[in-house]
């Protein structure tokens, strides 16, 4: 079991107010990430869920225990920091052990435990290592070994990846979506990087400035964003946004198109422009085009486009794929 | 050209570093050199520097008139004791300076340090009043508990800038993984910071080794320790300087050895925040 719900909880260090009073409900063996710019309160949220940060007011439910005022030991979760957080004079084995040890298991059972966890991690060889001897990517496996021992009722990720090359996150990734699907236990994962989100998330929680922005499915969020912040963050490249007579016309303060959602003609075509930097990745083609209402619009195309700066296009939009935003920026439906 | 100015002045650097070098030195070394001479010649002016008639007669006689063993026993329990018992309370004190810090917490790391302004001397009557009315006048958990008190800010503030240095991801990490404030404290923060908790050891069994004016005025002959065994030489017959140099060498000589030994350790411990 691992149900989190969290009613009306909110944070505030001396007179500034990080969180407002917020609900969320995170159900039983959900992959849920909160995503959001940096500052938006993510960290916060994870960290008063852990225990590690004191709520000002509301109540934290864990499986129906109210454990608004558990410390963390008492919570059953388990966390996977940003900086790994190993204990730096201790082997492999005695960090993965750690929580077993704190639990009061005998020795036996403990480094039958741990040596289960190594071998799904392969950290078999690294065992009697200390974690300064050890690669990133190695340490961060060290640390999901440590979190895993203990069969928590749910695992907290604060921004486990951000400390890896790029490669290896990847690679990450998809070792913590298997070990999701292996285990089934709740997630509650933290990052600024919306395509860690996209890709691994079951459910989505958006923040800015501590208020939830939408909930939903990847898909959900990236179809039906519920304003424009969300459409801005969900997605990459960048969602276009337009304002004057083009979002006049439809009845909206400023419209929104997707970069994958424009087409592209060099003869004719709704909005006339050129192109300023055509960026070529080989599977995809991004142009940054000014258009002649003084926008800038970005498009982006499938496979190789024969396309270079200087070029005059013409982008058109498929009507059914136009977002409408009102004044406050809010979705019209 | 600017390799030469570069040279000089790589010459006059190290020479002047070989200088004050010798100069803090000296003393030290003039008191072992002394030690050897007879009282005659070690009043001699002008006084001989390596050629005199060695004599190990002062050691001798200090031996004879004094048990330096005793004083020596003394010196260890009194300051390896008050240093004990200053980490004990210090490291819990550091510990919720450094990660659960008040708003006070500065102004009470401020308070504490001031104490260390204060002259020893102005509190010396009350203290001795205290002691006499408790019966800790002249014994070593007497001493202890004086220097404990006199050593704790400096303890406490060398333990808190260690501390400080430790990640708190990792103490909370410890946290979630179950682990209590005696077990987070016991097997993460502790073996964490050996080598701060160890240069802050040495450092401070050596200020209590050599701490002179609680322990000559507190102590008369049971409690009393090196220091007095010095100052013991010094008398109203007059001053013998030869034995008096002896004296000092045998006080001085354990924890010159020690200080040698560890001061990699110790150089390490005091420049931890600093160059990392």
């Amino acid at each position: 079991m691992g149900q989190i719900s969290l009613t009306q909880v909110t944070k505030s260090f001396g007179a500034t107010e990080v969180i407002p009073p917020l609900d969320l409900e995170i159900n039983d063996g959900e992959f849920v990430v909160f995503v959001g710019p940096s500052g938006c309160g993510k960290s916060t949220l994870l960290r008063l869920i852990a225990g590690l940060e004191d709520v000002s007011s509301g109540a934290i439910r864990i499986d129906g225990i109210n454990a608004t005022q558990l410390p963390p030991a008492r919570r059953g979760l388990a966390m996977v920091f940003q900086s790994y957080a190993l204990y730096p004079h201790m082997s492999v084995r005695k960090n993965i052990a750690f929580p077993l040890k704190m639990a009061g298991l005998p020795e036996d059972e403990r480094n039958r435990k741990v040596e289960a966890a190594a071998k799904v991690l392969n950290l078999t060889p690294y065992l009697e290592r200390k974690p300064g001897q050890l690669s990133g990517g190695q340490r961060q496996r060290v640390a999901i070994g440590r979190a895993i021992v203990r069969e928590p009722k749910a695992f907290l990720f604060d921004e486990p990846l951000s400390n890896l090359d790029a490669a290896l996150r990847v690679n990450m990734r998809l070792e913590i979506s298997e070990l999701h699907q292996s285990l089934k236990t709740t997630m509650v994962y933290v990052t600024h990087d919306q395509v860690e989100a996209m890709t691994m998330a079951d459910k989505i929680v958006v923040l800015q400035a501590g208020r939830i922005e939408q909930v939903g499915s990847p898909l959900d969020l990236y179809r039906a964003p519920a304003n424009q912040f969300v459409a801005g963050f969900i997605g990459s490249p960048r969602m276009n946004f337009l304002t004057g007579p083009d979002a006049d016309a439809l009845g909206a303060a400023t419209i929104g198109v997707r970069p994958e959602h424009l087409s592209l003609s060099t003869t004719e075509g709704r909005w006339k422009g050129r192109v300023g930097v055509a960026e070529h990745l080989g599977s995809d083609t991004f142009l940054h085009v000014h258009i002649d209402t003084g926008h800038n619009m970005t498009v982006r195309l499938t496979g190789e486009a024969a396309l270079k700066a200087g070029d005059t296009v013409y982008l058109s939009a498929d009507p059914q794929r136009i977002h409408r935003f009102n004044a406050n920026g809010l979705a019209i439906a | 050209m600017a390799r030469a100015v570069s040279t000089r002045r790589k010459l006059a650097v190290t020479l002047i570093a070989w200088g004050i070098g010798i100069a803090i030195f000296f003393p030290i070394l003039w008191t072992i050199l002394t030690s050897f001479k007879t009282e005659a010649e070690a009043v001699a002016m002008p006084p001989s520097f390596l050629f005199f008639d060695w004599t190990l007669e002062n050691y001798h006689e200090v031996q004879e008139r004094s048990n330096y063993f005793r004083h020596f026993l003394n010196s260890v329990i009194i300051s390896v004791g008050s240093t004990l018992v200053g980490l004990v309370i210090a490291i819990p004190a550091a510990w919720s300076m450094a990660f659960v810090p008040g708003k006070r917490t500065k102004d009470v790391l401020m308070w504490m340090l001031s104490t260390k302004m204060l002259p020893p001397v102005g509190v010396l009557i009350p203290i001795y009043l205290l002691f006499r009315d408790f019966g800790l006048l002249d014994t070593r958990i007497g001493l202890v508990i004086v220097l404990t008190l006199i050593n704790l800010p400096i303890i406490v503030w060398m333990l808190y800038t260690y501390f400080k240095e430790i990640p708190s991801e990792i103490l909370e990490a410890a946290r979630m993984d179950g682990a209590g404030l005696r077990q987070e404290i016991l097997y993460v923060l502790t073996p964490m910071a050996v080598p701060g908790i160890a240069s802050t050891l040495l450092l401070n069994i050596i200020l209590a080794w050599n701490e002179a004016f609680w322990t000559l005025n507190l102590t008369a002959a049971e409690a009393a320790p090196l220091t007095a065994f010095i100052a013991s030489y010094s008398s109203p017959e007059g001053l013998f300087y030869a034995k008096l140099s002896a004296a000092s060498t045998l006080a001085i000589a354990p924890i010159l050895i020690l200080g040698w030994f560890s001061q990699k350790q110790l150089v390490r411990g005091l420049t931890f925040g600093a160059v990392k």
